[in-house]
Parts: C-alpha cells; sequence; structure tokens
C-alpha cells in the first residue's frame, strides 16, 4: 500500500506512509472555498441588489428539506458500508453502498423536480441565476460522488481492488461525500432558510 | 532498509527527452517549470516591449487601439500566471522543498506531473487566442462590465486558461503542504527546516484558499458573458463591484504567492555568500505566518476608488498597513545576516541585493498606496504600475535571476559565468530602474495606465523608461548566451561550489535520481556558516558522513 505514493522510478522500497487522505483532504478546503466565494457573492448580492418588483427570494420548502434528509441518511449509510468492509464482510459493504448511492440519485431526482417546478429561469433575476449556478455547482459534486460510490460499489466485490488491506478508495469517496453532504446543509441554511 | 550506495543503472537519468516527458522526478519537474516558465517570459517580454515601443509616442501609432489592448492583456496574464506563478513556486519549490525535508520525491509526484503539464496547454491556449479571434482585451483583472462588452471568445479563451492554471497552481499546492507536513525525514522538526519551506507552505496555504475562489468567479463571468446572466453586469441588476471583491480576494494574496517563495529563497542565498547563519530565523517563521494571514484580509484596498464605504477603507489601510510590519521584520534580518559577513560579491549576492533595494522601494509605495487619500489620486495611474513592478519584477524576478546563478552548478554540475553574470545583473538593475522609477513621476503626474495615447507633456519621461526596457531586453543576451554556453563549457563546480549546508548540497552535481546515495542527511542547523568545526550540530551517524562514504566510494 505505501508504495503507492513513492515514485514509479523506484525500485527500491523508499516508500512512505499514505497520505492521500490528507492530499484530499486539502483539496477538499479548496474546493470548499469555492462555494465560500459563492455564497459570499449570493449574501452580498441580497444585501444589496433588490430585485426587480413583483420578484422575491422564496423557495418551497418541503422537497429540499426531504432532499436534505435523504443526504444526511446517505451519509450515515456510508459510513457503515465502510463499517462492513474493516469487518471484511463485502457483501454487505456492497448493499449499503448501492442504498447511499440510491439515496444520492434521489436526491439528483429531487433537484431536477424542483427545477422543473420553479417558477424562474437562470436569466430572470440575480437570485435565479446565483440559485441555480449554486445548486448546479453542487448537484455536479453530486453527481460525481454518486458515480465515486458506483465505481466504490464496484471495486469492493469479493475479489476486488478495494478490501480491507486497500480502504483507501472508499475513505477517499466517503469523505468527498460527507463533503459534499455538508456543503448542502450550509447551502440549505443559506439559500432556502435564511 | 539495505542501504545501496551505487544506483542501479536503470535510475540513472535517460538523456534531455526525459524533460519532454511525463516523468515523477521532482527535480526534470522542477527544471520543466523553469524553462517552460522562461519561455514565457520571452514572450511575455516582447510583448512588453510592444508596449514601450508604442509608449515612445503620445499617439496610437505602433499598435492599433484594440491590439494594444490585447497586448497588455496578454502581457500581464503571461507574465503572472505562466512565468512568476510557475516558476517561482512550481520550479524552485520542486527542485528543492524534497531536498529540504529529507524526501526523495514530493508526496504526490503523479499529480505534480499532471500540475505541470496542464501549464504549456494552458500557455499556448491563451497565446493562440491572439491569432484566432483576437485575445481578451480587459486586463489581466477582467473587470466587468468591461470584460463582457470586450468581444466574447478572446475572453472566453482567456478564462479557460486561467482556470487550467489556476488547477495547476492548486494541484501544487496541495503537494507542498503534504510533502512539507508529512514527508519530513523522521527527527528533522519544522522549525529546523530552511526558510525556502515556510515560504513554500505559506505560499501553498494562499494557493489553496484563495486560487478556487478566483476560479468560482471566473466561471460566474464567464455565465456572464456566455449566457447572459447578471451578475456582475449593473445592466441586468447584476452587481460589478462583487467581482472586485471576489477577484482581489484571490489577486492579492496572488502578490504574496509571487513574492513570499522569492523572500524563502534569499534568505536561502544570503547566509552562503554572507558566510554567516540566517539572522533571526524564528522572526523570520512568524513573519511569514503573520504576511499569510495579513495578506488574506487586505484586499479591498485596490478598490478604493470602487465606492467603498468609510468603515472599509479604514478597515483595509490598516490592516495593509500592518503588513509592513513582519515584511519590514524579514527586509532587517536580511540586513542584519549581511551585517559583518565575508561576503562575495558574485552575481547571485549581487542580484539579492538589488533586490533588496528594489523591494524596499516598492515596499514604501505600496505603503503609500494603502493610504485612501493618495491611493485615490494616483488610482489606476501609472504610479501603480511602477509600484507593481518594483514588486514582482524588482522583488520577485531578480530573486528569481539570484536562484538560477545560486543553483545553476547543483543542477548542471557546472558553474555560470562571472563576468557575463556581472554584465546581466547590471544591465537589468540599471535598466529596471530606468524602466519604472520614472513611472511613479508619470502616476503621480497623472497619466493613467492602459491607454496607447497620452498627454504630449509625458514624451520625455516616457521615452526614459522605454530606453530602460531596451536595457531590460538586452540583459537577456548575456544571460542567455551565459546559460547555453556554460551548460557546455561552464567550470567544473564540484559538489559544492558555495560550501553550503542545506540538503540539496550534501550531494552529487547533478544529484541522482532519488537525490541521495544512501540515507538522506539529517541537517539541523541549514544556516550554521561560520562556527568552528565539529560544533555543527549535524547528526553525525546517519547525515553527512554517511554522504562523505557514499562519495569515496563511488568516486
Amino acid at each position: 500500500m505505501s508504495s503507492i505514493t513513492t515514485t514509479d522510478h523506484s525500485e527500491t522500497d523508499h516508500g512512505h506512509a499514505d497520505h492521500r487522505l490528507f492530499g484530499l483532504a486539502t483539496f477538499l478546503v479548496a474546493d470548499g472555498m469555492t462555494f465560500a466565494g459563492f455564497f459570499a457573492a449570493y449574501l452580498t448580492f441580497r444585501a444589496v441588489n433588490p430585485l426587480p418588483d413583483g420578484h422575491n427570494y422564496e423557495l418551497e420548502l418541503l422537497l429540499p428539506t426531504i432532499n436534505t434528509l435523504l443526504l444526511l441518511a446517505s451519509s450515515f449509510t456510508f459510513h457503515r458500508a465502510g463499517a462492513a468492509l474493516r469487518r471484511s464482510d463485502h457483501g454487505l459493504c456492497q448493499r449499503w453502498l448501492l442504498v447511499t448511492a440510491a439515496l444520492g440519485f434521489s436526491f439528483l431526482a429531487g433537484q431536477m423536480k424542483e427545477y422543473f417546478a420553479l417558477p424562474f429561469g437562470l436569466t430572470d433575476n440575480l437570485f435565479a441565476s446565483t440559485f441555480y449556478a449554486i445548486t448546479g455547482f453542487h448537484g455536479l459534486h453530486v453527481t460525481l460522488g454518486g458515480l465515486m460510490i458506483l465505481i466504490v460499489w464496484w471495486q469492493s466485490r469479493n475479489g476486488g481492488r478495494i478490501s480491507v488491506d486497500n480502504q483507501f478508495p472508499l475513505e477517499a469517496a466517503e469523505l468527498y461525500w460527507h463533503f459534499v453532504d455538508g456543503i448542502w446543509v450550509i447551502l440549505y441554511g443559506i439559500l432556502y432558510l435564511l | 532498509m539495505t542501504i545501496s550506495l551505487t544506483p542501479s543503472p536503470s535510475l540513472q537519468p535517460q538523456g534531455w527527452l526525459r524533460y519532454l516527458s511525463f516523468s515523477t522526478d521532482h527535480k526534470v519537474i522542477g527544471l520543466q517549470y523553469l524553462v517552460c516558465g522562461f519561455l514565457f517570459y520571452l514572450i511575455g517580454g516582447a510583448l512588453a516591449g510592444a508596449i514601450r515601443t508604442e509608449l515612445l509616442t503620445p499617439i496610437s501609432d505602433f499598435l492599433p487601439r484594440e491590439t494594444y489592448n490585447e497586448v497588455l492583456t496578454l502581457h500581464g496574464t503571461v507574465m503572472i500566471f505562466l512565468w512568476i506563478v510557475p516558476v517561482v513556486n512550481g520550479a524552485f519549490g520542486n527542485y528543492l522543498i524534497p531536498f529540504y525535508v529529507g524526501a526523495r520525491d514530493m508526496a504526490f509526484p503523479r499529480l505534480n506531473a499532471v500540475a505541470f503539464w496542464l501549464i504549456p496547454p494552458a500557455g499556448l491556449l491563451l497565446i493562440s487566442s491572439y491569432f484566432i479571434t483576437g485575445a481578451a482585451q480587459s486586463g489581466w483583472t477582467a473587470y466587468p462590465p468591461l470584460s463582457i462588452t470586450t468581444p466574447a471568445t478572446g475572453q472566453i479563451i482567456w478564462i479557460l486558461s486561467v482556470l487550467l492554471l489556476g488547477g495547476s497552481s492548486i494541484f501544487g499546492g496541495i503537494n507542498f503542504i503534504a510533502t512539507i507536513l508529512k514527508l519530513r525525514r523522521p527527527g528533522l522538526k519544522l522549525m529546523q527546516l530552511p526558510m525556502y519551506c515556510w515560504a513554500m507552505l505559506g505560499t501553498s496555504i494562499l494557493v489553496v484558499l484563495s486560487t478556487p475562489v478566483l476560479a468560482g468567479t471566473l466561471v460566474l463571468l464567464s455565465f456572464d458573458i456566455i449566457a447572459h446572466t447578471g451578475f456582475f453586469n449593473p445592466a441586468l441588476g447584476g452587481n460589478a463591484v462583487v467581482y472586485q471583491h471576489l477577484f482581489w480576494f484571490y489577486s492579492h494574496p496572488a502578490v504574496y504567492i509571487m513574492v513570499l517563495p522569492a523572500f524563502g529563497l534569499v534568505s536561502e542565498i544570503l547566509p552562503v555568500h554572507a558566510r554567516k547563519p540566517l539572522f533571526g530565523y524564528t522572526t523570520m517563521v512568524y513573519s511569514i505566518l503573520a504576511i499569510v494571514f495579513l495578506g488574506l484580509i487586505v484586499w479591498a484596498h485596490h478598490m478604493f476608488t470602487s465606492g467603498t464605504p468609510p468603515w472599509m477603507r479604514l478597515f483595509f489601510t490598516i490592516a495593509t498597513a500592518f503588513i509592513a510590519v513582519p515584511t519590514g521584520i524579514k527586509f532587517f534580518n536580511w540586513l542584519a545576516t549581511l551585517w559583518g559577513g565575508k561576503i562575495s560579491l558574485n552575481t547571485a549576492m549581487l542580484f539579492c541585493c538589488g533586490f533588496i533595494v528594489n523591494f524596499v522601494f516598492g515596499g514604501i509605495t505600496g505603503v503609500a498606496l494603502a493610504q485612501v487619500p493618495f491611493d485615490i489620486h494616483v488610482h489606476d495611474t501609472y504610479f501603480v504600475v511602477g509600484h507593481f513592478h518594483y514588486i514582482v519584477y524588482g522583488g520577485t524576478v531578480f530573486v528569481i535571476f539570484a536562484s538560477i546563478y545560486h543553483w545553476y552548478p547543483k543542477v548542471t554540475g557546472r558553474l555560470l559565468n562571472e563576468p557575463l553574470g556581472q554584465l546581466h545583473f547590471w544591465l537589468t538593475f540599471v535598466g529596471f530602474n530606468l524602466c519604472f522609477a520614472p513611472q511613479h513621476w508619470l502616476g503621480l503626474n497623472g497619466m493613467p495606465r492602459r491607454v496607447a495615447e497620452y498627454d504630449p507633456q509625458f514624451t520625455l519621461i516616457n521615452q526614459f523608461s522605454s530606453a530602460g526596457a531596451l536595457l531590460m531586453a538586452l540583459s537577456t543576451l548575456p544571460f542567455l548566451i551565459n546559460v547555453v554556453m556554460s551548460a557546455f563549457n561552464g567550470a567544473p563546480a564540484g559538489d559544492n561550489p558555495w560550501n553550503a549546508l542545506t540538503p540539496e548540497w550534501l550531494t552529487s552535481s547533478p544529484p541522482p535520481v532519488e537525490n541521495w546515495v544512501g540515507e538522506p542527511p539529517l541537517v539541523h542547523e541549514p544556516y550554521g556558516y561560520g562556527q568552528q568545526p565539529g560544533q555543527l550540530n549535524l547528526d553525525s551517524t546517519s547525515g553527512r558522513e554517511l554522504w562523505a562514504v557514499g562519495q569515496s566510494e563511488s568516486s
């Protein structure tokens, strides 16, 4: 495992501990700053740029709230998948991963449903543009995460690349997924509740 | 671990073609960054030459006005994103940081190669836009609504290439943070690292925190251009000042991304050629950390004429003035390092001294610019152009040249020619000051920047400035001749021509593929100059003696 991060011109084992999760966490800090920039822009727009007459900031709450619960539940199920892998229970791990992916894609379906039901389009007003940009950017993250989960699901079958000796792909996808969930919670608070 | 003192033949360097390959060797990647960056520097320099030629006369006669706008936009973007940031971070960082932490490579070698190979296509994309539809015309700041109303294709290509370069920068930053914090040789404490490691740690934190904000902002800007959203377009209910806030949240720290590594490199070079320990190591470290923190909260000093409310002006003026404190500490520490040293006034040292002189001047005008009344007077004039170039050219580029003269013997095993180097320095120093010092006067008297035409009363001073630019262009010739000729005919340098103590010198020149034959040396005092032999606190069992054993056995 340790040889993965060393150079491929290395023939002797100069392997060091695995720092890939640390690297991923650093990347997620950067990714989080992108969202922070979007949130700052949104809050500033909201504070200083009044919307045209007849436009407002109100959104339906029921569907996004269900979506929030779906994502929170998926963080929990992903955690269960990791725990199952550490007990080498590949079948259980795969089942929890499938549940997680299903929750993630349900979230995306809910998001699409909301998009089609909304009374405004991308260029209607500043709030509409910002809303679609931020939720769209987050939805892109969920899509990538969902695909990652499916790959991890395939690789964690019995005899796949992921096992108790090589948990990194699952751990990385899990860290990323928790990050995406956390961003959604902040997004939900700022865009829907505020 | 078994120690093999002679690497197997397959580990040996494989000729110059590896510099065009997807190599994961940090030294190869470092040189790729350096050479690629220097090629873009020549392009950016040619663009600067076009600007200074146009400004020889008050009327727009050398370039059409639109072309002038494209040229100044390309000049700024190429110099910042393709020359200074990649070279001062990517080139020297990749080459030196693994040595300094006692590692055989960076933490993520493949990511490292990916980060480099994003740069040439991004650069070619940017420059090709000039030939396809015309490059972006809104300056390197791409302020809306200007960037929305100028031709869209060039602006979109500009955004794409800056996004690619930002991604490269973030990948590099992640790699440096992981390498410095996680890959240190056991027994090496953070406060024993050479100063450049601290500079790169601080820089990489800035890269990771601020670059993504620029990326997100440019994505929104591209929506404004392509999809006609109104984020930053006042005509559609948007807010152009928000773009400025987000842009400067990256682009002010970008100044430190360009200059902090230079601080680190100077801190490596001065002690070696003054034969004295770096003065005030601990205060240097805390100064870097203070600059990182303050650098993140001063961005709106670029926006004093953008309708900023009084409280914001007050806060950003005070915060900006505070940066002078840690910067001043570093400045006096460098002077104290030189004080009473056995100074060899070679080219590397000359460029460092040039840096100190230029940088203190650019720093003083920077403190002046932080003051709102003064800033409003000279905003968007040549005073700002002069100040900025004193920081990035007089500061960082001088240090890049100092570093090339200092580390060339390590990379090639040969010394650069000293007389040619001194000629290079004096041409650069005189040319640089002749070019940019008069621009302060121009700005104080009201010459606006970024326009091809100006009031005829400024003609003579502009011609002085252009003469300086010509000297700077000429100074590149002795440098290029020197670098190419010395690679073949330079005097053999030996492994450690400067008798330096930092770990990259405790191996052969050029170094073997995994940096050291045998165990990496453990250097507790990278600046232990001027002490009696035997007083050095080097770990003799694993470090230098072992290295010496490896030397005698391989020779």
